[in-house]
């Protein structure tokens, strides 16, 4: 891979970067041709991101060893501003955008059209708008930037990075919250910024995405370079990838299940949830449906279909107004007003942001175990600690969480073992519903067989599932039925054996089934 | 107690790591083979520099037996008020108008003891009632209307004052019944007489008692803790550190209890004070109510979706504050023996910097009963010292100003170093 002949604009080598205690790379080797896109992949923690935090500058020269050579100069970069000079720039997972000024205004963060100090708007906004069209987002430029959907800011910081004159243009991430379309759609601009000369790296868990886009992938293990592998001729495939990532090859990615169906669990009717900010639109429309135990549902929908605002509404009404329709909780009706009567009623609601809805980040594992729970831990307001640490601790090693002891703090985990910090927290309130909002959400694929396992474990134990999932295959492998989700209507309710992902597509984008 | 303690999860996060070469882990630093957490012991160890160093200033001064009395009293008001301001501060709110409400529920008191001539039982009892109403207040302004806890307690720092202006005018009310000047400023009575303490000179038996018996509790309470600790396999202090703790917070009880029975026995304010201590530690640290604070400080959208009532939590912690500022208040009136129109000026300050200065963080979620403590005693200890050596008032405002940036600035610094680590 490091022919010479090839013209390499980004070579970096021997890159090695300690924190106290811990060594996140070690002697690594990345060199990107000149013009092609080269996915970076890797499992939580492999060092994906600290690598390109060192070639961005956030870890300035000095803090690390090893040589950046990039476009043949050597590169000693001091913080942000000295890569992005160097036409080198960064966009990361958590987009940095300021939500309350408009795109035109946040294209220019920082590099202000301006004469003598004073803001140029016509240039502004003309600029903004040549900008906007190489991106393809058709929206005004003055519009601000929280009106828009993640998509489309995902396309201003993509017009900010243009505006700056990027060169080598680095994704953390991008389509991590996007839905499928808007995910096709970033692909297919990062294919036209190739055209244009513009050299992409981009940090991705969605292999079906790295297959589909990249000509390069050089794969991280622990802190190391595992192989570079050049994905022309198209045989490189998605197992092979992982193979690299995980260090074997994994021959099956769900675990298999044989599910024994139930009573009826948990019946929605009617219903009907409106926007807390956008007074009279309908977020879900008359949904009605139907969980029962020992079965794993899925809710299959894109992103804006009003998946989650669904779930969030179901649970104690955590989100929406104006919410009308009918709960039923083994077949009986049942008032549930707040996140408590639904904790009581039996349900629980593991949340697709783990860390600002899920997590208390600072605290550890036990406390964090115990929150939902703690009532069943104590006595008269006291805390039984002996008990919640043996509680604790049962689930660490049920679960298998990672972590020396439920001491640890939550926030130090990587997502998976966060994740399963969230499952253990809500199994521990005993449900007999759980649903499962993007339960592998950011995980790697070792994790994700994991918490494949323990979703069905859990409907084996009598509990009724519901998984909600941006990934179809996914909820194709995992799921018994699946119920779909178009712009809060439910517009279908497909078995397993019955459902594909083309079938599940036309249902969610279209409300409709395919035309055969 | 248990809240937020680094210490065990430092502790629990070193297990894994074997590797010789690399055992440095932020923020801790090793003696002599015991590892301590500085960012968790780090205030108790700047409270026996600052002591220190003010005693070499002084010539022993600072620790003469009516000194610390002196300390203890004229700081017990701020004291009370850092223990209801850490747990608001816990829950990530703040409270601004403490100070003022010290002074609406001194004249409260006055007008009721004084003026009408209520027996003082059921005076104090009203006022602590009528400070929980100004808590209950606020609380339904910040809790139940979403108005932030800055600009309800902003206003009520206005508010209070001037009900206290309109209650008492410009002058002051006083002199308040025996009874709440002896809570206030008053001592134990020597129950069992005197005992000879051979060079010390003579001191009162009873203030001794009571202290053995608080440091045969506290070292009781601790084993028991760490050994069912031990017992179920959390990792515990190692035996060396324990004792050494153990040994440390011994030797102060006794040397604070020494030094007081040798002037005037314990003042009342002192054991108001150490109840209030060990209740609020025990309430942050072992209760339902207690953990639901700092669920809502760390993380407010997961406590609302953990089916934590928020807003009832939120509202409690500040009629509590507003009862412990009853308390503050009548206490201060008592010990001034008058309720005037500008009590508790500026306490809302030095209550915050007290809980910041020991430890809790600015975001919420993070901070302990006896941390805020050991803040208002390095603060308390700063004024006193200070004073004793005759500096100028300005000094020593200055010397509070960087101590208390200096404390947030070292938990940013170590926070920061250890969140790099990944």
């Amino acid at each position: 891979m490091t022919d010479q002949t090839t013209d390499h604009i980004l070579r970096m080598s021997g890159i090695t970067k300690t924190f106290p205690g811990v060594r996140a790379l070690q002697d690594v080797t990345l060199s990107v041709r000149r013009g092609e896109i080269h996915a970076i992949c890797g499992e939580n923690g492999a060092g994906k991101s600290t690598l390109m935090k060192v070639l961005s500058g956030v870890h300035p020269h000095g803090d690390y060893e090893g040589e950046i050579v990039f476009d043949g100069a050597r590169c000693e970069f001091g913080g942000i501003r000295d890569s992005e000079r160097a036409g080198i720039v960064i966009i990361h997972q958590e987009l940095a955008l300021s939500p309350q000024l408009s795109i035109a205004e946040n294209i220019f963060l920082g590099n202000e059209r301006s004469r003598r100090g004073i803001i140029d708007w016509n240039r502004t906004n003309h600029e903004a708008a040549e900008l906007m069209r190489r991106v393809g987002l058709r929206e005004n430029p003055v519009t601000p930037v929280a009106d828009i959907g993640v998509g489309k800011q995902q396309l201003v910081e993509i017009a900010k990075a243009l505006s700056k004159r990027v060169r080598l243009l680095i994704l953390d991430e991008p389509t991590a919250a996007l839905n499928d379309e808007d995910s096709a759609h970033l692909l297919d601009l990062l294919r036209g910024l190739r055209q244009e000369g513009i050299t992409c790296v981009i940090i991705s868990h969605k292999l079906n995405e790295v297959t589909a886009v990249a000509d390069s992938v050089t794969v991280l293990r622990d802190g190391r370079t595992i192989e570079t592998l050049d994905m022309a001729g198209g045989h490189v495939t998605e197992d092979r990838i992982i193979a690299g990532m995980v260090g074997r090859a994994l021959d099956n990615r769900f675990p298999p299940h044989e599910p024994s169906i139930g009573e009826e669990a948990l019946r929605i009717e009617d219903w009907t949830v409106h926007s807390p900010t956008q007074p009279g639109r309908k977020v879900v429309d008359g949904a009605s449906l139907t969980l029962r135990r020992g079965e794993i549902v899925g809710l299959a929908g894109l992103m804006g279909a009003g998946r989650t605002e669904l779930a969030m509404s179901v649970f104690g009404r955590a989100y929406g107004t104006d919410i009308s329709g009918r709960i039923f909780k083994d077949g009986r009706p049942v008032r549930i007003r707040t996140v408590r009567d639904a904790i009581e009623h039996g349900l629980a609601y593991a949340t697709e942001d783990r860390k600002r809805y899920g997590l208390n980040l600072i605290d550890d594992i036990r406390r964090n175990v115990s929150a939902a729970g703690l009532a069943g831990l104590a006595r008269r307001g006291w805390v039984d600690e002996r008990e919640e640490y043996r509680v604790a601790e049962g689930y660490r090693r049920s679960m298998n969480i990672k972590a020396p002891g439920v001491s640890s703090v939550v926030g130090k985990l990587s997502g998976g073992n966060q994740q399963k910090v969230v499952l253990s927290k809500w199994i521990l309130t005993e449900p007999d519903v759980l649903i499962l909002d993007e339960p592998t959400r950011g995980i790697d694929v070792g994790a994700k067989y994991e918490i494949y396992t323990i979703i069905n474990r859990l409907a084996d134990q009598g509990r009724a599932i519901l998984v909600i999932s941006s990934e179809l295959p996914e909820l194709l492998g995992l799921c018994d039925r699946i119920y779909t989700l178009c712009e809060g209507r439910i517009t279908g309710e497909v078995p397993r054996r019955e459902a594909t992902q083309e079938r599940l597509m036309h249902l969610m984008t279209k409300g409709q089934e395919q035309p055969s | 107690m248990s809240s937020i303690t680094p210490a065990e999860a430092a502790a629990g996060t070193g297990a894994g790591a074997g590797e010789p070469g690399e055992p440095r882990r932020p923020g801790r630093v090793s003696l002599g083979g015991l590892s301590l957490n500085l960012r968790s012991s780090g205030i108790y160890i700047a409270f026996a520099l600052i002591i220190a160093l003010f005693s070499v200033l002084t010539d022993g001064a600072l620790l003469q037996p009516q000194n610390i009395s002196n300390i203890i009293v004229q700081n017990s008001y701020v004291l009370i008020l850092a223990i209801g301001m850490i747990l608001i501060i816990i829950a990530g709110h703040i409270d601004l108008s403490v100070g003022s409400v010290v002074a609406v529920t001194g004249a409260l008191a006055a007008v009721l003891m004084v003026d009408m001539g209520l027996p003082w039982p059921a005076a104090l009892a009203v006022t602590l009632v009528a400070g929980g109403l100004v808590g209950a207040w606020q609380g339904f302004w910040i809790a139940y209307f979403g108005i932030p806890a800055f600009i309800v307690t902003l206003a009520g720092m206005l508010l209070f004052r001037a009900l206290t202006l309109t209650v008492l005018g410009n002058q002051g009310i006083g002199p308040f019944p025996d009874a709440v000047r002896t809570l206030a400023n008053g001592f134990t009575d020597g129950y069992l007489g005197n005992v000879g303490l051979g060079p010390l000179g003579g001191a009162d038996l009873f203030s001794l008692l009571v202290g053995l018996l608080a440091v045969a509790g506290m070292v009781a309470a601790q084993w028991r803790t760490r050994r069912s600790r031990a017992g179920y396999g959390q990792a515990v202090d190692p035996v060396p550190l324990f004792a050494l703790r153990m040994t440390a917070g011994a030797a102060l009880i006794l040397f604070l209890v020494v030094q007081l029975a040798r002037f005037k026995n314990l003042p009342w304010v002192l054991v108001l004070l150490a109840a209030l201590v060990l209740g609020y530690s025990l309430l942050a640290g072992r209760t339902v109510f207690g953990r639901r604070i700092y669920a809502i400080g760390g993380n407010l959208h997961a406590a609302v979706m953990s089916g934590i009532k928020v807003k009832q939590v939120v509202f409690w912690i500040f009629v509590n504050m507003g009862v412990l500022s009853a308390v503050a208040g009548v206490i201060f009136a008592g010990r001034l023996n008058q309720a005037g129109p500008t009590a508790g000026s500026s306490f809302e300050l030095d209550a915050i910097a007290a809980a910041f200065i020991g430890g809790a963080a600015v975001q919420g979620g993070v901070g302990k009963v006896a941390g805020a403590i050991t803040g208002g005693l390095i603060m308390a200890v700063i004024n006193n010292g200070m004073s004793l050596i005759g500096s100028p008032s300005e000094r020593v405002m200055l010397v509070k100003g960087a101590v208390l940036l200096a404390a947030v600035a070292f938990d940013v610094w170590t926070k920061r170093r250890a969140g790099t680590a990944r």
